[in-house]
C-alpha cells in the first residue's frame, strides 16, 4: 500500500504555535526544579511515605505510558487492520507513541531514589522482576515505532512499512501487558494481585490513547487550517466511545469478582464506600466524568454530532483516567495490607490504618511536567520533519469504504 | 521415566551437598550440618538463618527488641513518623471474634522465596546463601517497588539525609533498607541484637536465633516442640522468621 | 550538512579528550596540588602508585564479596581505609572524632571526581574515647597485626 498523501512540516512560526512552545518548556523546566527540590532534599518533602510507597509521579506516569500504546492505536489500525482512511495520520499516531512514553518515562526515573544510577538500571538486571522486563519492553518500543516511522517517511521502505506495524502493534499489547502486570502481579496488596490488570490496561490504553490523539489531531488541525473531515473525525468518535464503554465493562468485572469472594469485601468496602477521597474518586472521577459522561456525549443523538463535544468527552476520558490511576495506584496502597486476617492490628508503623496521602506541589508539576514533555516533543517534530498530511478532507480519505455519511456541527 | 527419577535424584542430592549424611541403619540417617563456608570464602545454603518468636512470652508493653535494633544499625529518624524508617516494630493484635489479644515483633520474614528479590529491576534486592534478605544499597536505585511486592511491609524507604550510620549498617538517602538480621553479628559468629536483648534485657526469652538446617540447633529444637505458624503462611514463601502462639 | 555537523563534533570531542591529556597546570597556577595526610601505619595493603590508580577497583570488587558473599575483614575493606586514614578536622564533631573524608576529599575535589560512598557509609573512625598512652599503643599493634594478616590473606 503505497501512501499518496503529501506529508508537510508545519510552519510554526505564529504567535500560537511558539507561545504554546514557550509554555511547555516552562513546563518542563518547571518539573525539572521540582525533581530536583525532592531528589535533594529527599522524598520526605513529598506527599509519599512508607505507606504510600508511589505517588503523583506514578500516576502521571503510569498514564503517560499507558497511553502512549494506546497513541499508537490509529497507525495500527491503518498498517495491520488495513483501514486506509487512518493512513494519513499514521506518521502522527506513531509519533505520539514514542513523545508520551518518553514523558512518562521521564517523570518515573526523575522520581526515582536514586536517578543518578539510572545507569545501574540499565547494566544490572534481574531477568525474573516484570519491571526489568519492562525497561525492555520500553526501549524496544522507540526503537521499534522510530523503525516503523522511518519505514513510512521513507517511499523506498514503504513497502516493509505494514510488517513494521504488525511487530510494533504486537509489540504495544506485550508492552501494556507489561505495564498492568506491574500490578497485576503484586501478590502482598488485595487491590492488585488480578489477572484481569493486564488486559484491563490494554483496554484503557486504547481510550486514553485515542482521547490523547484526538484532542493533538483536532488542536493542530485548527492551528494549522488542515481540513479535518467529518468522516475521519466520525470515525475516531466511534472509536472511542467503544474504547470507553469497554473500559467500564473490564473495571466491572474487576470489582465483581472481588466482590464474590469474603476475603476481598474490607477492600471492595474500602474503594467503593468508604474510602473517602477515593470512593469519591472512583465514582464521580472514574465512573461518571471518564466513562459515563462521555458515553451520554458521543452516544447520544443529540450531543454525538458535535465537534465540541468530542473535544468535550476525549478531556473527560484524560480526566477519567487520572482519577483512574490515582485510585489504583494510590487507594490500592492506602488500604492496608491483610497480614493479620481476623485479628484488628495496631502498630508504631501505621499497621491496619488507611494511609494518608496528599499529593504535594513538587509532585504534581512533575506530572503535569511529563505531560509538557511529550507535547513539546511533538510540537517541535511535526514542525522539524513531515508527519502531517496536508489535507484530511473526506474526499482524500475516502478509501472505497461506504464512509461514514454523519456530517458534525461545530 | 528413569531420566524422571534420575533428574529428581540428582536435585534431591544437591540439595543435600554440604551435609554429611551417615548411615546408621537400613533407614535410619544421621545428618549433621557441614561447615558453613570455608575459611575466607563466601557463605554457603548449608546453613538457613531462622527466627522463632514465641509470642506466649511477648508483651504489649516491651519493645526492647525495638530499641536494640535501633540503636545496634543507627536508624534513628527525624521524628516524622510516616517517613521515618522502621526496621522492626511492635505489632500488637486483638481477635476480631474472642478479643484475645497478642503482640508480637515483625520485621523482615527473610522468606526462601521472595517477592522483593523477585520483583526488583536491578538484583539489588537478594537472598545471601545463608537466607538472609538483604539490600544492596550500592545498586538500588530507589524504585521502591520491593516495598510494593513485601507482604510485611517489612522494608523502608531512606526518606532523607543520613547522619550518624553505624559502621556495619550503611544507610542513604534514596535506597531501601530493611532488618539485615545483624548480617554483621552473624558473620562474626554472634546473634541479632533483637534475640540479645530479649534475653538479656528483657529477660523474656521470646526470641531464638539459629540454624534451621540443623537439627540440633536451638531454633529447630523448639521448632520441633512448638507449633509454629507463618504469617500469611498462605503466600507459600518459607519464611525464615516464625511465631508461636498466634 | 550533517557531514560537517559530524566533523565538529568529533573535533569538540577532540579537544575535550586532549585538554584532559594535558598536564595540570603548573604549581602557582590556581588549584594548589592535594596532600592527603599519610596513614598511620608503616605501608597500605598496596603499592601507593597501585593505590592512587586502582583503589576504587579494589573497594568495588571487595563490596561484591562482602555484601553478597559475608567475606568481612579482608584485604581491601573501606573499614581499613577509615582505620588508617581518617584524620580529626575541626569540621566533623568539632574534631573529636577521626573521619576519611578529608583524605578522600583532598584528591578528589582536586580531580572534580564524585566521592559518594560517605552518602551512606560513616566516614568517622570508631576510636575508643580517653585510651591510656598504654592502650593506644596496643590498638596501634593490634592494627598493624590486622594489617599485616589482610596483606598476607590478599597475597
Amino acid at each position: 500500500m503505497i501512501d499518496q498523501t503529501t506529508y508537510r512540516p508545519i510552519e510554526g512560526r505564529s504567535t500560537e504555535y511558539l507561545t504554546l512552545v514557550g509554555w511547555l518548556g516552562l513546563m518542563v523546566l518547571a518539573a525539572l526544579g521540582s525533581a530536583y527540590y525532592m531528589e535533594h532534599n529527599g522524598h520526605w518533602v513529598t506527599g509519599m511515605s512508607n505507606q504510600v510507597i508511589w505517588g503523583t509521579p506514578h500516576v502521571f506516569a503510569v498514564f503517560l505510558i499507558v497511553a502512549a500504546s494506546g497513541a499508537l492505536n490509529v497507525a495500527s489500525i491503518a498498517s495491520v487492520f488495513g483501514k486506509k482512511a487512518y493512513k494519513p495520520l499514521s506518521r502522527l499516531s506513531a509519533l505520539l507513541a514514542v513523545a508520551l512514553l518518553a514523558g512518562g518515562l521521564a517523570v518515573l526515573v526523575l522520581d526515582l531514589g536514586r536517578p543518578d544510577r539510572l545507569i545501574v538500571a540499565m547494566t544490572t538486571y534481574n531477568f525474573k522482576s516484570i519491571f526489568a522486563w519492562n525497561i525492555y519492553l520500553y526501549t524496544g518500543f522507540f526503537v521499534i515505532v522510530a523503525v516503523y516511522l522511518w519505514m513510512m517517511m521513507e517511499r523506498r521502505m514503504q513497502k516493509y512499512s505494514s510488517t513494521a506495524g504488525l511487530v510494533a502493534f504486537v509489540w504495544r499489547l506485550i508492552l501494556t501487558t507489561g505495564t498492568g502486570s506491574i500490578f497485576g502481579f503484586l501478590v502482598a496488596r488485595q487491590a492488585y494481585d488480578a489477572a484481569i490488570l493486564a488486559p484491563t490496561f490494554i483496554v484503557l490504553s486504547f481510550a486514553y490513547g485515542l482521547a490523547i490523539f484526538l484532542l493533538v489531531i483536532m488542536t493542530v488541525c485548527r492551528g494549522t487550517g488542515i481540513c479535518l473531515g467529518d468522516a475521519l473525525l466520525v470515525r475516531l468518535r466511534n472509536l472511542l466511545r467503544l474504547f470507553v464503554v469497554s473500559s467500564l465493562y473490564f473495571v466491572a468485572v474487576y470489582h465483581l469478582t472481588n466482590l464474590y469472594g469474603t476475603e476481598n469485601h474490607g477492600v471492595e468496602k474500602f474503594l467503593l464506600v468508604s474510602g473517602g477521597i477515593y470512593t469519591g474518586l472512583f465514582w464521580v472521577g472514574q465512573v461518571i466524568v471518564g466513562y459515563l459522561v462521555p458515553m451520554g456525549l458521543l452516544y447520544h443523538p443529540a450531543t454525538r454530532g458535535s465537534r465540541t463535544n468530542i473535544v468535550l468527552a476525549s478531556v473527560l476520558v484524560i480526566v477519567g483516567g487520572l482519577c483512574q490511576m490515582y485510585v489504583t495506584i494510590i487507594a490500592g496502597q492506602a488500604f492496608p495490607l491483610n497480614m493479620f486476617p481476623g485479628y484488628d492490628v495496631s502498630s508504631s508503623f501505621f499497621d491496619g490504618v488507611v494511609a494518608a496521602y496528599s499529593p504535594s506541589l513538587p509532585e504534581v508539576v512533575l506530572g503535569l511536567g511529563g505531560m509538557a514533555l511529550a507535547m513539546a516533543i511533538v510540537a517541535v517534530a511535526i514542525k522539524v520533519l513531515p508527519f502531517l498530511p496536508d489535507d484530511l478532507s473526506d474526499k482524500k480519505a475516502g478509501d472505497g469504504e461506504d464512509a461514514d455519511a454523519e456530517v458534525l456541527g461545530a | 521415566m528413569s531420566t524422571c527419577t534420575d533428574t529428581t535424584r540428582r536435585r534431591f542430592l544437591a540439595g543435600a551437598a554440604g551435609l554429611a549424611a551417615t548411615t546408621l541403619a537400613p533407614g535410619v540417617m544421621l545428618i549433621t550440618a557441614g561447615p558453613a563456608r570455608a575459611a575466607g570464602g563466601p557463605v554457603t545454603n548449608a546453613r538457613r538463618w531462622g527466627l522463632l518468636i514465641d509470642t506466649t512470652k511477648c508483651d504489649a508493653g516491651c519493645d526492647d527488641c525495638v530499641v536494640a535494633c535501633r540503636t545496634e544499625n543507627g536508624w534513628q529518624g527525624h521524628d516524622r513518623p510516616a517517613t521515618d524508617s522502621q526496621w522492626i516494630r511492635k505489632v500488637d493484635l486483638t481477635d476480631q471474634v474472642t478479643g484475645a489479644k497478642t503482640s508480637l515483633p515483625v520485621m523482615c520474614q527473610h522468606c526462601e522465596t521472595p517477592p522483593c528479590v523477585d520483583v526488583c529491576p536491578t538484583g539489588a534486592s537478594f537472598k545471601r546463601a545463608d537466607g538472609i534478605v538483604l539490600v544492596d544499597k550500592h545498586i538500588c536505585i530507589g524504585c521502591r517497588y520491593c516495598m510494593m511486592a513485601c507482604p510485611y511491609k517489612a522494608r523502608s524507604f531512606v526518606h532523607e539525609t543520613t547522619h550518624g550510620q553505624k559502621p556495619h549498617a550503611p544507610r542513604g538517602k534514596g535506597t531501601v533498607e530493611a532488618c539485615t538480621l545483624c548480617v554483621h553479628r552473624v558473620d562474626a559468629g554472634g546473634t541479632p541484637a533483637c534475640v540479645e536483648a530479649c534475653a538479656e534485657k528483657a529477660g523474656r526469652e521470646a526470641m531464638v536465633f539459629g540454624d534451621l538446617n540443623d537439627p540440633n540447633s536451638d531454633i529447630s529444637k523448639v521448632a520441633g516442640r512448638l507449633v509454629a505458624t507463618r504469617i500469611r503462611a498462605d503466600l507459600g514463601l518459607n519464611q525464615g522468621v516464625l511465631y508461636h502462639g498466634f | 550538512m550533517w557531514r560537517s555537523t559530524g566533523f565538529l563534533s568529533i573535533l569538540a570531542l577532540a579537544m575535550v579528550l586532549l585538554a584532559g591529556a594535558v598536564p595540570p597546570a603548573a604549581a602557582g597556577d590556581g588549584v594548589p596540588l592535594p596532600h592527603p595526610a599519610k596513614g598511620k601505619g608503616l605501608q597500605c595493603v598496596e603499592p601507593v602508585d597501585a593505590m592512587r590508580r586502582y583503589h576504587m577497583k579494589y573497594l568495588m570488587h571487595q563490596r561484591d564479596d562482602t555484601v553478597h558473599g559475608g567475606i568481612r575483614g579482608a584485604k581491601y575493606s573501606l573499614q581499613g581505609c577509615i582505620d588508617c586514614h581518617a584524620v580529626a578536622d575541626p569540621k566533623v564533631m568539632n574534631g573529636e572524632k577521626r573521619t576519611l573524608k578529608p583524605f578522600c576529599g583532598a584528591c578528589h575535589e582536586y580531580a572534580g571526581v564524585t566521592l559518594d560512598c560517605f552518602q551512606c557509609h560513616s566516614p568517622v573512625a570508631e576510636d575508643k574515647p580517653n585510651l591510656s598512652q598504654a592502650d593506644a599503643q596496643a590498638v596501634r599493634e593490634a592494627h598493624q597485626q590486622a594489617l599485616k594478616s589482610r596483606i598476607q590473606q590478599g597475597n
